[in-house]
This record gives structure tokens, C-alpha cells and sequence, in this order.
């Protein structure tokens, strides 16, 4: 592939004009990076008059301590579940439009929407509509007979956050799908109509495999928003409860560090965080380059 | 096998684009038969009724005297060969060929059978378990008539397969189209816009213009007798020099008074215009030559003559030696001459002494 060279003839000018972003990446990332790096090396007694030098005693404890086992556990089950919801309904919803003929603008149009809602937002509107004694949804289950309460049941909480941080996110995985959708040939599928495949049989063994690359890239996207930009859903709806039920990671490092004040095993905690997110990151580089095969 | 019946079928699409305006047409049984006409003419909707892809607006579509409108693609029994070949990139040329049969339950052993022997006749052997991606245009063809074959069904169905071949291998498997076909001796409704593929390939060409049926008829018959103007231009090349009257009397030209009156142009084929006067009756027209262009074993003379919009093309055999400027002289023959009515555009025969 050809890439376009610009030249500069002042040598100086093209390290100027990056020069900002990098102070922004440098201020507000690398440095606090580097902070919690430092710290999770440190403990301070709970007044912060003295701090010691623990080497990896925040990390022994952290990997020894039941709540944060609890925690990693939990995150790893609502992340592959908003992965699995998210990434499930938001294919289903792009084939639904892929078949429209008129007005499928529309529907992508409202279909992103959700997408706009800050995080804490879609909290607790969520929050509202699962409200025990408020809420809509809980009134329409109690019907059925189904006594919804996420402050008391583990599930119900799950399931509460799980659709919350889905809701978001299927706008995004939709928007990708959709794309992918629109550039299978309709040729591909007409001939497999000729070749005696029905519509079902045709989603699974032509749409779906031509899809996989899409499929691949919307999972990492989605396991690393789950682990880490659910903040705010967890917390406008069960901040972490009930009985740290729904304390995913992030939720757990703002719990110790700010609310607990144990700045200590926080830092370990955003270290252990960072490097998930590092590790996602170079699988998702690594295969984008190389391409899913088919 | 079997033929395939077209009644009174007509197709307007959703926006309201009237693309087939009532088509009657008979695709006897084991025939090859060429949908061919310009761009946008409704072959590919035509061919695509037949196969289940479209709706069928209004009239019958018969496949071996059944009549298949409302049944789904897979039902009708047909295969389809599509311009852009519409290969499945994520199976091997193995899985292509061997996707329509399992999905009809085949027994295995018997879909290896079909295509092993589908892949020796086109010569595909050494490919079955690459992808489609490995493969030239050639051999990717060559992949699309093979899963066709496998199938062994009742009629083919081909959508421009060729045009996106260079022209050599395009050549090469018009020949290959045509030997397969009569091989297997199976109906086959092939749709083209390029006039020699279509003189070449058909038993029974059908020529198409703007939805509705220009003329068909043999390959020969049609070119050597064109039953309207559309036609006279489309089929050859070069085109049948097409002249107003007006403009050959003003220049003095004698016509033969056979010539019905209510004729507006006159055709000429430009292998029928010859430099050299002929024995028999004639017409002959003052030019001068314009420009040559040698073709190798033939040349094709542009001649200006006054008053005449157009150059004439003159088929010549051999190297014209002329130079722009040389004076020529151009002959027809009497029975040579095309007339086309002035209103209408449809041929007049010239009223010929008994
Ligand atoms: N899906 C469609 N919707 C609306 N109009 C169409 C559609 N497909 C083709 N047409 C129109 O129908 C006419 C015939 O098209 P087509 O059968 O593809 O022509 P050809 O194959 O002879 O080039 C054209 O005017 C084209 O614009
Ligand atoms: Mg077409």
C-alpha cells in the first residue's frame, strides 16, 4: 500500500504540532499511569501520616483476598454476557434491517441513539425502570409471578447491569454489523437460494462466516467496554451490591481507593486492570492485521 | 431438461420502473437461447424471473410445462452462472461445488463422484481445495460453470458470465460454454450485451430493446435480416451504415424505383459496400476517403461523401492502400439495400420485379 507523504521543510514544525497531544497523553495518562504503577508498590497507614515501600506485598494480598477473587469472577461473568447479549441482538437487529428496503435509515437512525447516553444515564434509567417498588418492569413481571428485587438477589442484580451495559453497547456492535451486512454480495445469497439453502440456513453458513472478522473485532470492543467503561452503569443502578454481587473491577478499584481509602491495593487493582486492557489490545492488533481467515 | 415457456410476462419494479413491458417467448428444450440488447433493457430482470430471484408482475413462466411463479428459487430446478461469479470466498472451490448438492441431500459418495467429474471436464482438478481468492478470473469461471454442472439441473441460467474476462480468455470460453452446453445438452437462457457473443453462442438469439422483444430468430437470419432499425444498428460491427433518403437524393444518388415510398433510411452493411462495381444492378454513391483502420486481414475504409452526416464504413478485404483525400467510388447492389419505413423505424421489403 502507498501512504501519502507530506513534507515539512521546517524540521521542527511537525514535532510542534504533536507536541499538544502528546502533553494530554503524557498529563493525563502516562503520568497518573505511572502514579498507580508507583503506589501499588506503597502502603499508607489510614491517617496518611507514614508510607512504606512494600514491594509486591499489595498485589500477594490482592491475589489472596476472597473479595477481589469474588470480584474477578464476577467481572468475568458480565462481561461475557454483555459480550453474548450485546453482540447477539445487535445482529439480529442489522439482519432484521438489512432485509428493509425503505426504511432502513430510520431505524439506524434510532437504533443509534442509545449510544449518545452517557453511562450513569443509562444507569439509572434502567434503575427506574427496574425499580421494586417504582419501577415498570418489575410491575409487568410480578404478573407473571416473578418477585424482581436486585437488592436482594444476586441474579436479578446481575441481570439488571448485564442489560444495562448491553442496551448501550448494541448500537455500536449494530452500526459494525450492519456495515458488514451491506458489503456481503446479494449475489452470495442468491445463489445459495438456487443452490437450495433456506433464509436460516443461509445466515448460518454464508452471512454468519463471512461475518466473523466483523464478529472477532465487536468482542474484544465489548469485553474491554464491559471490564472498563461500566462505571457508571454500576454505579447509578447496584453500586456493587447486593453482598459485592455486581462489584466488577472498576467498580471495586474507586470502592477501595476512594471509598475505602486503601490507595495501596487500588493502585494494584489499576495495574492488574491496565494490563487486561494492554493484553486485549495487542490480541485485537495482532489479528486485525493478520486478518480473520476464510 | 426441459423447455421453458414465457406468457405475456410483464415485471414493474417497486419504484415503479417499468423494466419488461410484456414478453412472450418459447426456450425449446436443450436449446441455447441469447437474451442480448443494451444496457438497462431488462435482460438480467427477465433471466432473473426465470430464476425465482424476482416477482413475476403479471403473466406465466413455465419450466417443463410447469408453471413455477410463485415457487422459490431452490424449487424451479435451475442453475445460475453470475457475472461476478457470487463464488462463496469462505469455502474451497470443493465446498462451492459440493454446497447445492448437500443441501438437496445428495449421498456423499455420490457428490465426490459429481465432482470429480465435474472438475475433469473444466479442468479444475488441481484447484478443489483452494479458495476462491487463490484463483484467476479464468479459473474462477471455470469454478461458477462447475458448480452449475454438479447440479445437473433442468436449465442454465447465465448473466453475463464472461464480461469480466480479458478478451483472449473471453473468447476461449464462449467456445467451452457452447461444447459444454451441447454436451449436456441442457436448456440454457444466456444473457449478453455484446452482440458476438450472442451470434456466436445461440441457437435462437433474442434481441431485446427498452422491455419488450426486438426480433428473434437464427443467428444469421437476424443479421442478415434485420427487421428494424434498433436492430440494423445493434447487431455487427461495425453497425449496418444506416442513411436518410433525403440525404442520398440531394446528393444525386440514383435509387432503384423498387424502393417503397414510405421509406426513411436506407441500411448498408459495410461488407456489402464494395469499391468495385458489381455485375448486377447497383447503387452508386461519390466519396472520398476519410480514414483507414487495417484490421490485419481486412480494413475498414471511412468515406465521406457531401451531405452525409456520417462516414460510410466499407469492409474490404486486404490493405487498403488509400490516403485521406483519395476520391472513391461506392457500390451496393440492389438486393443488398435495407429499407426502413420513416414512421415506424420497421423494415419495408423492396417490391421486387416478378
Ligand atoms: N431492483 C431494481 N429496482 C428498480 N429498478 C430496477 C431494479 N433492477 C433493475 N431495475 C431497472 O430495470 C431496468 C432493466 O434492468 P436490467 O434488467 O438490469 O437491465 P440489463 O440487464 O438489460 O442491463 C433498468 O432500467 C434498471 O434501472
Ligand atoms: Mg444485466
Amino acid at each position: 500500500m502507498q501512504t501519502k507523504r507530506t513534507t515539512f521543510t521546517n524540521r521542527g514544525l511537525p514535532y510542534a504540532l504533536v507536541l499538544p497531544q502528546l502533553a494530554i497523553t503524557a498529563i493525563f495518562f502516562l503520568w497518573p499511569a505511572g502514579q498507580a504503577f508507583y503506589q501499588s508498590f506503597l502502603r499508607q497507614d489510614a491517617f496518611g501520616f507514614r508510607t512504606t515501600f512494600v514491594w509486591l506485598d499489595n498485589y500477594e494480598r490482592l491475589f489472596a483476598d476472597p473479595s477481589y477473587l469474588n470480584s474477578l469472577w464476577v467481572t468475568a461473568i458480565f462481561a461475557i454476557s454483555t459480550t453474548v447479549v450485546s453482540i447477539g441482538l445487535a445482529l439480529a437487529l442489522a439482519a432484521a434491517v438489512d432485509r428493509m428496503i425503505r426504511s432502513a435509515r430510520a431505524y439506524t437512525t434510532l437504533l443509534v441513539w442509545p449510544y449518545a447516553v452517557a453511562p450513569v444515564v443509562a444507569g439509572i434509567l434502567w434503575w427506574f425502570m427496574f425499580n421494586p417498588t417504582i419501577g415498570i418492569l418489575p410491575y409487568i413481571l410480578d404478573q407473571f409471578g416473578y418477585d424482581w428485587n436486585h437488592s436482594l438477589s444476586r441474579l436479578d442484580a446481575m441481570v439488571l447491569i448485564v442489560l444495562a451495559a448491553s442496551w448501550k453497547q448494541i448500537s455500536y456492535n449494530f452500526l459494525f454489523f450492519l456495515a458488514g451486512l451491506q458489503s456481503i454480495p446479494h449475489s452470495l445469497t442468491e445463489a445459495a437460494a438456487i443452490d437450495g439453502a433456506g433464509p436460516v440456513k443461509r445466515f448460518f453458513t454464508i452471512i454468519l462466516p463471512l461475518l466473523s472478522p466483523t464478529t472477532f473485532f465487536l468482542m474484544v470492543v465489548n469485553v474491554v467496554y464491559a471490564m472498563f467503561d461500566t462505571f457508571g452503569i454500576v454505579h447509578g443502578t447496584t453500586e456493587g451490591g447486593p453482598a459485592q454481587s455486581t462489584n466488577i473491577l472498576v467498580y471495586k478499584v474507586y470502592n477501595d481507593g476512594f471509598i475505602g481509602l486503601n490507595l495501596g491495593s487500588s493502585a494494584a487493582q489499576s495495574v492488574v486492570l491496565m494490563s487486561i486492557v494492554v493484553t486485549l489490545t495487542v490480541i485485537q492488533f495482532r489479528y486485525i492485521e493478520r486478518r480473520v481467515e476464510y | 431438461m426441459a423447455g421453458i415457456e414465457i406468457k405475456n410476462v410483464r415485471k414493474t419494479y417497486a419504484g415503479g420502473v417499468e423494466a419488461i413491458k410484456g414478453i412472450d417467448l418459447t426456450i425449446p428444450d436443450g436449446k441455447l437461447v441469447v437474451l442480448v440488447g443494451p444496457s438497462g433493457c431488462g435482460k438480467s430482470t427477465l433471466l432473473r424471473m426465470i430464476a425465482g430471484l424476482e416477482t413475476i408482475t403479471d403473466g406465466t413462466i413455465e419450466i417443463g410445462d410447469k408453471v413455477v411463479n410463485k415457487l422459490e428459487p431452490a424449487e424451479r430446478d435451475i442453475a445460475m452462472v453470475f457475472q461476478n461469479y457470487a463464488l462463496y470466498p469462505h469455502m474451497s472451490v470443493r465446498g462451492n461445488l459440493a454446497y447445492g448438492l448437500k443441501n438437496r441431500g445428495t449421498p456423499k459418495v455420490e457428490i465426490a463422484e459429481r465432482i470429480e467429474e465435474a472438475a475433469r471436464i473444466l479442468e479444475i482438478t488441481p484447484f478443489l481445495d483452494r479458495k476462491p481468492r487463490q484463483l484467476s478470473g479464468g479459473q474462477r469461471q471455470r469454478v461458477a460453470m462447475g458448480r452449475a454442472i454438479v447440479r445437473q439441473p433442468k436449465a442454465f441460467l447465465f448473466d453475463e458470465p464472461l464480461s469480466n474476462l480479458d478478451a483472449k480468455l473471453r473468447g476461449h470460453m464462449r467456445v467451452e460454454i457452447r461444447r459444454l452446453q451441447r454436451t449436456f445438452k441442457t436448456t440454457a437462457v444466456y444473457v449478453t450485451h455484446d452482440q458476438l457473443e450472442a451470434m456466436t453462442l445461440a441457437d435462437k438469439l433474442v434481441v431485446m430493446n427498452a422491455g419488450r422483444i426486438e426480433q428473434m430468430g437464427k443467428p444469421l437470419d437476424v443479421y442478415a435480416n434485420p427487421q428494424s432499425l434498433f436492430v440494423a444498428a445493434f447487431m455487427g460491427s461495425p453497425g449496418m451504415n444506416l442513411i436518410a433518403v433525403g440525404e442520398l437524393q440531394a446528393l444525386g444518388v440514383g435509387l432503384p424505383d423498387a424502393i417503397p415510398a414510405s421509406t426513411g433510411t436506407l441500411g448498408l452493411r459495410p461488407e456489402d459496400v464494395t469499391l468495385e462495381a458489381p455485375a448486377e444492378p447497383h447503387i452508386v454513391i461519390d466519396a472520398s476517403l476519410d480514414a483507414v483502420e487495417l484490421v490485419g486481414s481486412e480494413s475498414l475504409v471511412y468515406a465521406r461523401a457531401q451531405g452525409i452526416e456520417k462516414d460510410i464504413v466499407v469492409r474490404t478485404p486486404g490493405i487498403h492502400p488509400g490516403e485521406p483525400g483519395d476520391a472513391l467510388t461506392l457500390h451496393v447492389a440492389h438486393s443488398a439495400l435495407h429499407c426502413f419505413e420513416q414512421t415506424t423505424g420497421r423494415k419495408v421489403e423492396i417490391q421486387r420485379a416478378a
